[in-house]
């Protein structure tokens, strides 16, 4: 047990290792002058000569890496020269927002994508079974910002159930921070309720053929029991795994929809930065989700023993 | 009891196997999401080519009179040679005068160069890639440990990150959709060669001293084609979605291109009193994506019926 938490432990370096070469070399690999990206385009002569020497960008490559990485490692992220702010300010702002979108999504999605999935498996092959797996087929195909719009021009403005844009911080009251905060989670969870009530469906349908579900069943346990738990408990670890891997495709959703929504997070940053060309942002940006998306399946991986107590390693 | 030979059993197994399995195409067209997807992609294949032909004007024409006119509305269009055209908007206009329809009839182009030709390259790419590393040992550790790395990144962030990278326009747009797309082609691709490899006719083509170049292309290769197929259909579909996302965020192809991403970026600002601006390149762009995943479920179903266990 202990011997996988570690192995698993080292697996995770190195991956995080490249993550952190790949940021760095972003900004090396563009045209011209590190430091006269870094300065943006307004910057003097002078300025762009401070930023030189400030992050030793005359030393040699692996020496920069040296500096750069252990200014990382101190929570020294840098600053931005187009809002005049060091980037740690940033991302502390911006945060919330993304970090509740996420969440409302995750627990919206996973509470519609598993009664959708176990419903779908128990009535394999009949009309619930097709109706979803017709909606996971057009959850993967509908892009994230047209389902935006389009639950805007039908709640927001042909209804006017719901405010069109914008948010609320949770400290400005729950209601308010609600309001704004259904449509954005929806227009985000579709394709994870797609993704997550296949993977459901099909590792439940799975289960269903065990000996152990035929022995419940022939003690006559109601079929209710036998679906939740025995077949859903078993079906447990594939749909936690795809819930991990599935938060990257989150990230991307969030990237989209914060800025469908007008939502001040990481996402709408992340665009802001790359349109700016701000690369000291986009840098820890992408840095940041990475280490996030690469954490949470380390947990995830973690976890599996405790899911599922037939796992020992 | 009766005794029943080995070679009887032989031979009514190939029988059965004859009479289930018909000609691949067959098959093929045999199948409803196959034959759905595939019609509504060659029609919109037809749409992109014939562009010009379809009723429609430049899709780059500003014209300051016709802006913003909704769907049906008739509008005079003022051509070069001064002569004049009268001529209704299927689509309306939008916030410069643009006809939508012309627009999007154009926009079907840069969707289907961009799903294909990042189908094309990654799959190229990742073949090459994913053969050397399962079939060379000392690669393997190499590539999958530079392969995890990537995947860690999430795709639409890592081409958002490699677009920041270089000017806007088509080529970089088509990068920086590849480079996330390879490590998946290359994990598919290496657990298809680390099998074939410790079969027994590799084992006899390393006897008889056949060169590493043609055991990979002679003999693994081939076993990965229908796999990479039907991977490389969801790749064009994920690719379609990923350059319309692109630019409707600003950061794609350059805005005066009449691609579905751009002009829904462009519709966003006045979206509440015209929606059209957005409404039409949308329906265009699901269904484009819808029937190329349906192909894809389509091909994985009859081509790789192995696949389609593991969802």
């Amino acid at each position: 047990m202990f011997a996988f938490i570690a192995r698993r432990l080292v697996a995770t370096i190195p991956v995080l290792l490249f993550v952190a070469v790949f940021v760095f070399m972003l900004l090396r690999l563009t045209p011209g002058d590190p430091a006269a990206v870094i300065a943006g385009d307004n910057a003097t002569s002078d300025q762009v000569d401070a930023i030189r020497a400030k992050l030793g960008l005359d030393e040699p490559l692996l020496t920069q890496f040296y500096i750069w990485f252990s200014r990382m490692l101190s929570g020294d992220f840098g600053e931005s020269f187009f809002f005049k702010k060091t980037v740690a300010e940033l991302i502390t702002q911006r945060i919330e927002p993304t970090l509740m979108l996420s969440l409302c999504t995750i627990v919206l999605s996973v509470s519609i994508a598993i009664p959708l999935g176990v419903w779908a498996a128990a009535r394999q092959g009949g009309w619930v079974d097709r109706i979803v797996m017709g909606f996971s087929v057009m959850g993967f195909s509908v892009p994230t910002f047209v389902i935006g719009y389009l639950l805007i021009y039908i709640f927001a403005i042909q209804f006017s159930w719901l405010p069109v844009q914008g948010y609320r911080r949770l400290s400005e009251g729950l209601d308010e921070f609600a309001l704004r905060m259904i449509l954005p989670s929806f227009t985000l969870a579709t394709i994870f309720v797609a993704l997550v009530s296949r993977i459901t469906r099909a590792s439940v349908i799975e289960t269903l053929g065990e000996d152990y579900i035929r022995t419940a069943r022939a003690k006559g346990l109601p079929a209710r029991t036998v679906l939740l738990r025995h077949a859903l408990r078993n079906a447990a670890v594939p749909i936690v795994t795809v819930i991990g891997i599935g938060i990257a495709a989150l990230i991307g959703g969030a990237i989209i929809t914060e800025s469908v929504y007008n939502i001040p997070g990481i996402g709408r940053l992340t665009v802001d930065a790359v349109l700016a060309r701000d690369f000291p942002v986009i840098q820890i940006v992408i840095l940041v989700f990475s280490v996030a998306y690469v954490l949470i399946n380390l947990v995830i991986d973690l976890a599996y023993s405790v899911l599922d107590p037939r796992i020992r390693y | 009891m009766t005794v029943v030979l080995d070679n009887e059993v032989d031979a009514a197994a190939a029988r059965a196997a004859a009479v289930a399995r018909p000609n691949i195409w067959v098959r093929l067209l045999r199948h409803n999401s196959v034959l759905i997807g595939g019609a509504t992609m060659l029609i919109m294949i037809l749409i992109g080519i014939c562009a010009p032909l379809l009723g429609t004007i430049s899709p780059e024409r500003i014209d300051p009179t016709t802006r913003n006119k909704r769907p049906g509305v008739e509008i005079t269009v003022r051509q070069d040679d001064g002569s004049t055209l009268q001529r209704t908007v299927l689509m309306g206009t939008d916030s410069l005068g643009r006809d939508i329809y012309s627009r999007v009839m154009y926009g079907t182009r840069v969707s289907l160069i961009v799903g294909f030709s990042v189908a094309a390259l990654s799959i190229a790419i990742g073949v090459l890639i994913g053969l050397l590393s399962g079939y060379i040992r000392w690669l393997d550790g190499i590539v999958m440990r530079i392969m995890d790395g990537l995947m860690a990144i999430p795709g639409i962030l890592l081409a958002i990150g490699l677009v920041s990278l270089f000017r806007a326009g088509l080529g970089t747009v088509i990068f920086a959709i590849v480079v996330p797309e390879i490590p998946r082609v290359v994990r598919l691709v290496r657990s298809v060669v680390l099998t074939i490899r410790e079969e027994p006719y590799v084992e006899a083509a390393i006897s008889v001293g056949t060169p590493l170049h043609k055991i990979l292309w002679r003999h693994v290769m081939p076993n990965t084609v229908a796999p990479v197929i039907v991977q490389g259909t969801f790749i064009c579909a994920q690719a379609v979605l990923a350059e319309a996302a692109l630019s409707f965020l600003g950061i794609g192809i350059p805005t005066e291109t009449p691609t579905w991403g751009n002009i829904m970026a462009e519709g966003r600002q006045f979206f509440r009193v015209y929606p059209h601006n957005i409404f039409f390149p949308a329906i265009f762009l699901t269904i484009t994506v819808l029937a190329v995943n349906m192909l894809g479920d389509g091909l994985r179903d009859t081509l790789d019926p192995k696949m389609s266990k593991r969802v």
